[in-house]
């Protein structure tokens, strides 16, 4: 802490430790939240106040959890959702820039393709799964396009707007030594964008989730999305809160992740 | 001897709804080494005008020569200085200085040399590799100069290079600017709304009417105005009658055009 000892006032101690206390009290209350929440569903299972068939419990779900851990299949559909999600992550990702780039190279190319993005933009990517499932086959590559597709339009539309939002200025002067166009955007506009950037990686990581799991539900033979569809088949309701739970969890631990890296990224570029 | 000659430039903004005319025939001849302040009230066209000169844009008519030769066909002898000093915040002050070269693939060991030696001389060489928001904004106007110079411009276009600045550093930064543009030998323009600043640093003033842009007034600095430094030239008697006479016209021009 740069706090030197003589700007400290003794108000300032009472000031940290009520700071503490409201922390711990979030924190606290988080926790009891959290804990009620299973603890009710629990119980009202137990008593019959919701149907166990339809509602399963808590226990029953880390029972589920427990087995499929033993038995390998929690990792292996775990670890085929999440290399499909990451793939259309990145994929749509670094798509979108590229479209992006394209759109600020070239301003004839962006107004001539403008009406186009704004109907694809405007359309639901999921009712294209079919289609897409139906030209790449049932697999991976359906699945990972989904989840690539539904992110890439507004990710080239959100960085576009950065690249054009760079202050003209910085162009001028740059310009003034004689600078390419590709120079300007290289030592310009993309680290003067970078923030912007950075920020569709958060929103982009929640849609590719939500692109993979309805492939799945389309198409896949395994992975979470697979398992919620095949449980809700057979009747099967704790394998559907089972991979919901599953999901949660991951689609947390990523989103976490990318702010992480977010954080990491920025701080590293001021 | 004119060095840099523009000749009957004209210059209009087109876009869908408007043909804006900008600059009307605009006729100048600048010597080398010599100070030029272009004077006049807002959208005036006077950064149209640095544009022009600086070919970051093509008149609609007119012709630019330096040294009798078309200036399209001499590259990189023009430095511009913007209103701000647009310093790149994502890089370093020496990055910052740098980037001339750099653009021109010529980023190499004695460059680098020289990016030092005119941090130093600007007195930045103890802030080389810390970034412009670190920085005052005297010190980032200092080192946006060190950039300008870094690529041997001949001439040095500056685009009320000190508006933003507070008095006192203004008036550092014109004294500093006044030595170094005298050092290094350079022809220079400065656009400015500030009447006294323009007698306090130039040798030569054009005011400019508005709506078209115009030239309506070629003044000359007297000699005895001239060799003082802009602070000294402040308290000169000559420089306080130019002040009214600049003034006046200014007024008067301002009420013609209402
Ligand atoms: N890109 C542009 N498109 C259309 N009109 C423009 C453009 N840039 C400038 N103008 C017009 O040209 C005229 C001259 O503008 P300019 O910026 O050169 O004035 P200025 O003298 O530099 O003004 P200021 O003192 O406010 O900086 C103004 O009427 C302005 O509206
Ligand atoms: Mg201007």
């Amino acid at each position: 802490m740069t706090t030197k000892p003589n700007n400290t006032h003794p108000k300032y101690v009472d000031y940290l430790r009520k700071l503490k206390q409201e922390k711990r009290l979030i924190k606290y209350c988080q926790i009891a939240i959290f804990i009620g929440f299973f603890l009710l569903w629990e119980v009202s299972s137990q008593l019959n106040w919701i149907d166990p068939l339809i509602f399963s419990s808590p226990s029953r779900v880390l029972q589920l959890l427990y087995r499929y851990l033993l038995d390998g299949s929690l990792w292996f559909h775990m670890r085929i959702t999440i290399f499909e999600t990451l793939a259309g992550f990145l994929i749509g990702t670094i798509a979108g820039i590229l479209l992006a780039f394209m759109l600020w190279y070239s301003r004839r190319f962006s107004a001539i393709i403008d009406p186009y993005l704004v109907v694809f933009n405007a359309l639901p990517k999921v009712a294209l799964g079919p289609i897409i499932i139906v030209a790449l086959g049932p697999g991976y590559g359906s699945i990972i396009t989904m989840g690539a597709i539904i992110c890439v339009i507004v990710s080239a539309l959100v960085v576009y707007s950065g690249f054009d939002e760079v202050d003209p200025n910085y162009l001028k002067v740059l310009t003034s030594f004689g600078s390419t166009k590709w120079q300007n955007f290289k030592e310009v506009v993309l680290p003067g964008s970078l923030p912007t950037i950075i920020s569709t990686f958060k929103v982009n990581v929640g849609l590719s989730w939500v692109g993979v799991i309805v492939g799945e539900f389309l198409v896949a033979s395994k992975g979470l999305g697979y398992l919620i569809v095949y449980g809700f088949q057979v009747f099967n309701f704790t394998l559907v809160l089972y991979s919901l739970v599953v999901i949660a969890f991951l689609a947390a631990i990523m989103y976490q992740g990318v702010a992480y890296f977010e954080k990491w990224l920025l701080k590293k570029l001021s | 001897m004119s060095y840099l000659k523009l000749k009957d430039i004209s210059h209009y903004y087109f876009n869908e709804k408007h043909c804006t005319h900008a600059l009307d025939h605009i006729s100048l001849s600048i010597e080398e080494g010599s100070f030029t302040s272009l004077l006049g009230p807002s959208g005036c066209g006077k950064t149209t005008l640095l544009s022009i000169i600086a070919q970051l844009l093509q008149p609609t008519e007119g012709d630019l020569l330096l040294a009798g030769q078309p200036l399209i066909e001499q590259k990189n002898l023009i430095g511009y200085m913007l209103q701000q000093d647009y310093l790149f915040p994502w890089k370093t002050i020496i990055d910052n200085v740098c980037i001339g070269p750099k653009i021109r693939g010529e980023l190499n060991e004695a460059n680098l040399n020289k990016a030092k030696s005119l941090l130093a001389k600007v007195g930045l060489d103890h802030v080389a590799s810390k970034y412009p928001e670190q920085l005052s904004g005297g010190m980032r106007q200092r080192a946006a100069l060190a950039r300008t110079l870094m690529t041997d411009p001949t001439i040095l276009l500056l685009d009320e290079p000190f508006s933003a600045l507070d008095f006192q550093t203004k008036l550092d930064l014109e004294v500093f600017m006044i030595e170094m543009l005298t050092t290094y030998q350079k022809t220079s323009i400065l656009v400015t709304h500030d009447i006294g600043e323009a007698i306090a640093m130039s040798d030569h003033i054009y005011l400019m009417k508005t709506n078209p842009g115009a030239i309506h007034l070629h003044i000359k600095v007297p000699d005895q105005v001239r060799k003082l430094s802009p602070i000294e030239a402040r308290k000169h008697p000559l420089y306080h009658e130019l002040f009214d006479q600049i003034w006046k016209e200014m007024h008067t021009l301002d009420n013609q055009t209402k």
